[in-house]
């Protein structure tokens, strides 16, 4: 079952308007945005392009750093991850597709620490489904929606991006 | 079971590493693909991901080396696991523990992979067939047997430079007898499909049945070095040379050693290679061993990410299995 009724086009500008706010006060060279690998970079890559950002855009491929490698292993075909600059005193915004445990951007955190210090990250989100289960919460979310037991949302994309929702069991 | 069957799992990954010999092509690619990814983790300024965080790597060394052991201390480091150093040739086996006996005390202190070097060919397929179903063993260098660990760095230096395998000439030069690195490299660069594999040295070097290797014997060194791409110098074993295999070193150069003179048979953009330690004016002239060509020390550098890559992957399939 697809959930087709999301208009994505409004609702990443939507978004971009939100994350340009955000940013007012900071100089161009102060922000960089990173996407994480697959569907967070999808977006990013969306949201940088209506953002007109003159920094180029950042790419993390948390597999090294997630709770999980003991169930789901390595993967070589993601793309390593690829900061352009260094992140030290940079206002970070950091996008992701779906926000669900919230495991993905703890991981996220971990990694962009271990390349230096930010200013501060923000978190922005296609899609929350408000179930996290950590303390962690997005500051620009697209769209909020709730799951009924047993159901999984996907992002697929890019081109278009479409949420995929199935049913296990 | 022989080495080949044993390290791998039923559905073909990669459980322990002990020779190159009979793994597939798209195996072999995995582990240069992983390497690749963890290559890049050298260059950010904490050079650590917490992916083995918790786990135990025993380094069991009954051979004397640095370079190995350092670089398989450091794989497993920045990695995150926690790693022991144990030289056992001035240990327990001096105390007349024997080796099952060191195995076993080292399995109840909870460990998860043994990096195994030891002078006896087979040492480390012996030692997979003695530990518990949840350890991982890695072979790094057992006898004139096999080194798979540093033919695997080589290749990703090769790839690195070269890109694509199949159209390259390989020359190994030197004392392919006594060398391990020598036979992990031709067994990987086989697989890989390289158009040729030559060996280089005097007969006295050489074993007999190499051919069968699929391997090219040239006992001329300007003509075994004529149009190849890769020079993969060896060193020359003389802590392992019994009897008179050689006059002397300096005869050795002045027929085997890598000269500027010789080296010009090769291509124009051809690399040399030494899996280390180099002896200046016995194997390679000094001043090849410093030049743009040599490769030498960005193998040492490959060697951490490539050691990365294999412990890492044997560590996968112990998890993905318990849990499945």
């Amino acid at each position: 079952m697809t959930n087709s009724k999301l208009d994505f086009g409004a609702i990443l500008k939507q978004m971009a308007t939100e994350l340009t706010e955000r940013i007012a006060d900071y100089e161009a060279d102060e922000i960089l945005m990173i996407g994480i690998r697959t569907g967070g970079l999808w977006v990013a890559s969306k949201l940088h392009k209506l953002m007109k950002l003159d920094s180029p855009l950042g790419e993390l491929n948390i597999s090294f750093y997630r709770d999980d490698f003991s169930t789901l292993g390595l993967h070589p075909e993601v793309q390593p991850s690829q900061l352009p600059v260094d992140i030290t005193d940079k206002h970070i915004l950091l996008v992701d597709d779906v926000l669900y445990t919230g495991r993905t951007i703890r991981a996220a955190m971990n990694e962009i620490f271990d390349y230096g210090r930010p200013a501060s990250v923000s978190l922005a989100v296609l899609i929350d489904r408000n179930e996290r289960e950590l303390p962690i919460s997005a500051d620009v979310i697209g769209k909020s929606i709730t799951l009924k037991p047993g159901e999984h949302a996907k992002l697929s994309g890019p081109e278009p991006l479409a949420l995929d929702i199935t049913k296990t069991g | 079971m022989t080495g080949k069957t044993l390290q791998t799992d039923s559905e073909g990954r990669l459980k322990h590493f002990l020779t190159t010999e009979g793994l597939s092509q798209s195996l072999l690619n995995s582990i240069l693909d992983h390497a690749e990814n963890f290559a890049g983790v050298a260059d950010r300024p904490v050079k650590k991901v917490p992916l083995l965080r918790g786990k135990t790597v025993v380094n069991l060394f009954f051979e004397a080396s640095t370079r190995t052991r350092t670089t398989f201390e450091l794989a497993a480091k920045r990695l995150s696991a926690d790693v022991l150093n144990l030289n056992i040739a001035h240990s327990a086996t001096s105390k007349g523990e024997t080796l099952s006996d060191t195995l076993r005390t080292l399995e109840a202190m909870h460990c998860d992979m043994f990096i195994v070097r030891h002078a006896n060919s087979g040492a480390a397929h012996y030692i997979t067939t003695q530990v518990a179903p949840h350890i991982s063993v890695i072979n790094a260098g057992d006898g004139r047997h096999a080194h798979p660990t540093q033919a695997m760095l080589d290749m990703f230096t090769i790839r690195k430079y070269k890109g694509d395998f199949t159209p390259l000439r390989v020359a190994i030069v030197g004392d392919i007898l006594h060398s391990r690195v020598a036979r992990s490299e031709i067994h990987a660069l086989n697989t890989l499909g390289v158009s040729e594999v030559r060996v280089v040295g005097p007969d006295t070097l050489i074993p007999k049945d190499v051919e069968s290797l699929g391997v090219h014997v040239y006992n001329d060194m300007t003509e075994g070095l004529t149009d190849v791409d890769v020079v993969m110098m060896l060193r020359l074993q003389r802590e392992r040379m019994t009897g008179a295999l050689l006059p002397s070193a300096h005869e050795f150069f002045n027929r085997y050693g890598l000269t500027a003179k010789r080296l010009a048979a090769a291509k124009k953009d051809a690399i040399v290679m030494h899996p280390g330690p180099i002896n200046r004016g016995v194997e390679i002239e000094s001043s090849i061993a410093d030049s743009k060509r040599s490769v030498i020390l960005q193998q040492v550098s490959h060697g951490i990410a490539v050691r990365m890559a294999v412990m890492a992957m044997t560590m996968q399939r112990f998890n993905d299995e318990g849990d499945s």
